[in-house]
């Protein structure tokens, strides 16, 4: 099946052949799944899967002031970053809503990587080109790159990589393809996230689906990130949320001025009206995106969890029912199902 | 993997791929093999109640997988008599045995004239076809 004006990567072909079902999402036709969500889960679990992302975006800034540009737009303090560090941070707006999370890696004093959502690679880069000074350059470079993620307790060695800190980079080649060794990811497993060269991906892809690691779509990439309450841009952070609210503050060095600091200053001296929460449920229903709490509050994302086998979720509610705990109702097509507030996050890896 | 495409030539079909075991003036209903793979693992069944009134061409229930909820339409209408608990508590067998471990209620008929509306497997097999 073709999708009419749907992006795909260099892998589109191997998705195909895999049996991979595909789907358009942010304006990529990308498989949700191969043989399952639940499978694909586990395997990241317990052993390894690998995930194209090459839908996500790759940005360039470049140049001697390229620090300070970034210092003023990201909320996170990029001076604490050596070469080879990289660093979870938030592109944020005048009012402290978040126009996109994203990894910065700093290649140089006078070269960072912006790795951004694929859904916002758009308003992101003319957030970034309309606020360049002279003296820097931001240039979007990601129709250059393949991003394949390998994650799973297995994951490393799997590819001959050592353990190795989390959020730093490296150059380095895996099964012969030069690659950007980043070590970071999205399922709250030991792993890496692969950058190369668009046109070397199908090697490097083929030569990691040869070790036996099991292909992953979005599906579970999604149920993997939810379990370990990592927020999804869109769903639990958007432009009119906060971080403060979102319990990302740790992201926001505010003893900086970055765009929107003073209204995130505020928020966090007040104190914020609704947090976002981890909530389990406690009979057995799915939350889904949008659905009401009730006595205010709303699913920001929702799903069922594969390894606690109970739907789970995270959603904004007032401050005073934010504690571990405290009771929810959460309405589900109209039934009312009960769940309780969790610490982040919901899941927790058993330490072997 | 779950289990391999079939459909039955003994049950009756509704094209919202459902299907019907017809047993006398009772019949045991269930998603079809094409709607369980549309699906995806299931995680969850929302049953109706025992006593409940289901209606042809109308939802008596709900199933859903890790990504989508979906209605299930009632090929016939009835009163619900019983609904299998192994299909709530471990919904995966919708997909492992769809027409089998994976049934989900049985009614007793209300209107026995609505399964001249009812598809055979050939004709069910062409709506199929068509998805």
């Amino acid at each position: 099946m073709s999708v009419a004006g749907l992006k795909r990567t260099p892998l589109h072909g191997r998705h195909v052949a895999l049996g991979a079902r595909m789907v358009p999402f942010a304006g990529w036709e990308m498989p949700v799944q191969y043989d399952g969500v639940i499978p694909e889960h586990l395997a990241v679990r317990r052993d390894r899967g690998v995930f194209d992302v090459s839908h996500m975006g790759q940005f360039h800034v470049e140049g001697p002031r390229q620090t300070e540009l970034l210092q003023n737009l990201l909320s996170n303090d990029l001076s604490r970053l050596a070469d080879g560090e990289a660093q979870y941070t938030l592109l944020t707006n005048d009012s402290g809503g978040i126009v996109d999370d994203l990894i910065a890696y700093r290649l140089g004093p006078f070269h960072t990587l912006l790795v951004v959502n694929a859904g916002n690679r758009e308003a992101a880069y003319s957030w970034l080109e309309e606020r360049e000074i002279s003296g820097t350059e931001v240039r979007d470079a990601s129709d250059e790159y393949a991003l394949l993620a390998v994650q799973g307790p297995t994951a490393l060695s799997s590819l001959g990589l050592g353990e190795g800190p989390a959020f730093t980079h490296a150059m380095g080649a895996v099964f012969g393809v030069e690659v950007m060794v980043c070590r970071t990811g999205y399922t709250g497993e030991q792993g890496v996230e692969l950058m190369c060269p668009a046109e070397d991906a199908v090697e490097l892809w083929d030569a990691i689906v040869a070790t036996g690691t099991t292909p992953c779509g979005l599906g579970a990439r999604d149920t993997l990130r939810l379990e370990v309450c990592y927020p999804l841009h869109g769903n639990d952070i958007t432009g009119e949320t906060d971080a403060i609210s979102a319990g990302l503050g740790w992201t926001c060095a505010l003893d900086k001025e970055f765009t929107g600091v003073a209204e995130l200053r505020r928020i966090k001296e007040d104190g914020p009206a609704s947090k976002l929460v981890a909530f389990v449920m406690d009979e057995k229903a799915v939350p889904r995106q949008g659905m009401p709490i009730v006595g205010g509050g709303t699913v920001t994302s929702g799903t069922h969890s594969p390894m606690l086998d109970v739907g789970i979720g995270m959603g904004y509610v007032p401050s005073d029912v934010s504690s571990p705990g405290t009771e929810l109702v959460v309405d589900v097509r109209g039934k009312p199902k009960q769940a309780h507030v969790v610490k982040k996050p919901i899941y927790v890896k058993e330490e072997s | 993997m779950a289990s391999a495409e079939t459909y039955p030539e003994d049950l009756k079909y509704h094209p919202e791929h459902d299907w019907a075991r017809i047993e006398g003036d009772e019949a045991v209903l269930g998603i079809t093999w094409w709607a369980q793979d549309a699906l995806g693992e299931l995680v969850h069944f929302e049953a109706p109640a025992i006593g409940d009134t289901a209606v042809k061409d109308e939802a008596y229930g709900e199933v859903e997988s890790v990504k989508a909820v979906s209605d299930v339409i009632s090929p016939l209408s009835g009163e619900i008599l019983e609904v299998n608990e192994k299909a709530i508590e471990e919904p995966e067998s919708i997909n492992d045995d769809p027409y089998g471990e994976g049934w989900l209620v049985r009614i007793r008929l209300s209107d026995p004239t609505e399964l001249n509306d009812l598809l055979d497997v050939e004709a069910y097999r062409a709506v199929v076809a068509e998805q």
